[in-house]
């Protein structure tokens, strides 16, 4: 009996049955392979904090401080707060005075937009799915297929219908379209997502609950609404991504009052024809990130059993 | 009075027949088990009778009304699931509470009547837990306690026991049979094991593919099957059913051929009435005694096989022409393999079925 580990066994290989111990050697690996794959992040982040012309300096600067002398100078950069002051305000014209940009607006646009969107999506969409999941049509299957076709055709193609109809009611420009259509788009995803988590419950819960004298409604609400909790969450913030993101529709759909950041950060970085100031869009992007972080972080004990679709369980 | 009839009860699935004309009266303070192998409608008819599934024909009385068209909540029955159903997201205590919300009581009487069940099951420490935090026996006595809570009319167990362990399903078992036998209701059981139902029923009603074989006291079931489905599906080691042709009734005892064995069984008289032609003889393991003589009273088969099983001993023994035969005999007769067994029936617990598989015994 030894108890001596290989090498392999220290960086994950298993030589054991059953869940091994938290090792350090396989931590260490996946912490390196994640710093990898964050590095795009991080160096936007630190874009953000640079001064504005350090942004292409080459070799480029990697870190605002030496670590005690560790990093030679020509590395180091000396972090501001300037960039993002001048996404919400800043001088717009040579030689004028410091305006806003109206961005404040651009985020309290994206943050409405989106997440009334996915809300309304979730409410209708779940609904759906538990009727999908509870009171099967004929050739279920066939609805559900048909629900998803509407995801099926890239959005450009969608768009040029959508937009004369938009053009046509009114709906161009104002909250109400743009928040309908994410809706109806996100509606496909929820519904199937939903359908999923519901199907995985007992209806033996259900028939219980019946039997105690629970009505249909609160059976739903009471019963069902309770142990999909995880789904819901999961639903949420795989549709709020998408939706956060999303730029072609919200850059032919929205007007100047409802403008999302994802159009607006494009025509900030865009416009002048003084080139592209890469620390203020690095400044957006950053800011950008926070709220879907946000949800994300306050949400994640409950993703952790999302995303796995409710399959693993004891 | 707290009783459940079901009259001629039909319910299809599609063109599936799952339950087809059913008859069952269950009396006040009776336990009735519904026995049978996985997929004979067992489930079924309790279901219907909960309500949570419609009859395609025929009636569910409880308590003397007919309550066809009533939804499972107005019939007042309490339910307990195979796999508990116990409500996720509650604790322990309000798991019990839950059905007691429909009656107009204060929250100081649902407490009390929560502890008061608590403490009959031992789940008085459990109360603040969630269903997620407990054992499968905890789990399992919370959902009778759900179902004991209120005053129902009648009590129906899906499978009760069957997620348990052996050790945990003996005690269960008493102490199920221990609560109902201080309530005065009608009970139905739904089990596939026959040592539970023979354990927990007044009577037991066996059934297959949609139909209810025979309904009877764990005695008459085991002691007198109706037919061979009943027999081979009561008792273990299963009944030995044998194939045979029945020549003939003279002096109490049937002629019967089997596997080139002429044998002169004792059986029911009313086996004289029978015609001649194919029969089945069923003979229980444990109704052989070994005699040392081939005579015509005699079954003879070589022993192949030998399980011991603690207090007794299976033997597999096989016919000239190749039928099995099982034996079961007590620890201390020593059988050897290969050696040649002269058998003589007990006639008491010797069963003739005719063609059509129905005991000759009227």
């Amino acid at each position: 009996m030894t108890d001596r580990v290989s090498f392999w066994e220290w960086i994950g290989f298993r030589s054991v049955g059953g869940i091994a111990e938290a090792g350090w050697g396989r931590t260490l690996v996946v912490a390196v392979v994640s710093f990898i794959y964050f590095l795009p992040v991080l160096f936007i982040i630190f874009t953000a904090i640079k001064p504005q012309g350090l942004a292409l300096s080459v070799p480029p600067t990697l870190s605002p401080t030496s670590f005690f002398g560790l990093i030679p100078d020509q590395f180091v950069f000396t972090p501001t707060l300037d960039n993002f002051a001048s996404v919400f305000s800043r001088v717009m014209t040579a030689g004028g005075q410091p305006e806003s940009t109206g961005f404040d607006r651009f985020f309290f646009n994206s943050i409405v937009i989106a997440s009334a969107s996915v809300l309304l999506a979730l409410v209708i969409g779940t609904l759906a799915a538990y009727g999908f999941s509870r009171y099967p049509l004929k050739g279920n299957d066939t609805y559900l297929f048909v629900i998803l076709t509407t995801r099926m055709l890239p959005a450009i193609v969608v768009i040029i219908p959508v937009i004369l109809m938009f053009r046509a009611v009114g709906l161009s420009g104002s909250y109400l379209g743009i928040i309908m259509l994410y809706a109806a788009f996100n509606l496909a995803f929820t519904v199937w997502m939903m359908k999923s988590f519901f199907d995985e419950l007992s209806t033996d819960v259900e028939d219980a609950a019946r039997i105690d004298g629970s009505s249909e409604i609160k059976v739903f609400f009471k019963i069902c609404l309770p142990q999909v909790v995880a789904g819901l969450a999961a639903t949420f913030v795989f549709g709020l991504i998408l939706t956060w993101n999303e730029f072609l529709f919200a850059l032919l759909l929205t007007g100047p009052d409802t403008r999302t950041v994802p159009v607006a950060m494009n025509q900030a970085v865009s416009s002048g024809g003084r080139g592209t100031d890469w620390t203020l869009l690095a400044a957006i992007e950053t800011l950008f990130l926070v709220p879907v972080f946000l949800a994300t972080f306050f949400l994640q004990d409950h993703l952790l059993r999302g995303v796995t679709f409710g399959t693993v369980r004891k | 009075m707290s009783t459940i009839e079901i009259r001629d009860l039909t319910k299809k699935f599609g063109t599936f027949v799952a339950v087809k004309d059913a008859n069952l009266s269950v009396a006040a303070g009776e336990t009735v088990c519904l026995l049978g192998p996985s997929g004979c409608g067992k489930t079924t008819t309790l279901r219907t009778i909960a309500g949570l599934e419609r009859a395609t024909a025929g009636d569910v009385v409880i308590a003397g009304r007919r309550v066809n068209h009533l939804p499972p909540e107005k019939r007042d029955i309490a339910m307990v699931f195979q796999f508990y159903a116990l409500y996720p997201a509650l604790s322990v205590g309000r798991n019990i509470a839950m059905p007691l919300h429909r009656e107009a009581i204060g929250s100081a009487e649902v407490a009390a009547r929560v502890r008061k069940v608590a403490d009959i099951l031992h789940l008085r420490d459990i109360l603040d837990r969630l269903p997620g935090q407990i054992s499968e026996g905890e789990k399992q006595r919370a959902a009778v306690a759900r179902a004991i809570v209120r005053d129902p009319k009648c009590f129906l167990f899906d499978e009760p026991l069957s997620r348990l362990d052996v050790e945990l399903r003996h005690s269960m078992r008493g102490q199920i049979k221990a609560v109902l036998s201080n309530l005065t209701k009608a009970t139905v059981i739904v089990t596939h094991d026959q040592l539970e139902a023979l354990t927990m029923a007044d009577r037991i009603a066996i059934m297959r593919d949609g139909l209810i074989e025979q309904v009877g006291s764990p005695h008459e079931v085991f002691a007198k099957p109706a037919n061979v489905f009943v027999a081979s599906f009561i008792g273990t080691p299963q009944m030995n059913l044998i194939d045979a042709q029945f020549k003939g009734y003279g002096n109490g005892k049937a002629k019967v051929v089997f596997d080139e064995q002429d044998v002169d069984l004792s059986v029911h008289p009313a086996v004289a009435n029978l015609k001649t032609g194919r029969v089945t003889v069923g003979i229980r393991p444990r109704a052989f005694s070994v005699v040392s003589e081939d005579t015509r009273d005699t079954i003879d088969a070589m022993a192949e096989l030998i399980e011991p099983m603690g207090a007794e001993t299976l033997i597999h023994a096989r016919t000239k022409t190749g039928s099995d035969i099982r034996v079961v005999v007590p620890r201390d007769k020593r059988v050897k393999i290969g050696e040649a067994l002269h058998l003589v029936p007990d006639p008491a617990q010797t069963h003739v079925f005719a063609d059509d598989g129905k005991a000759v015994r009227a």
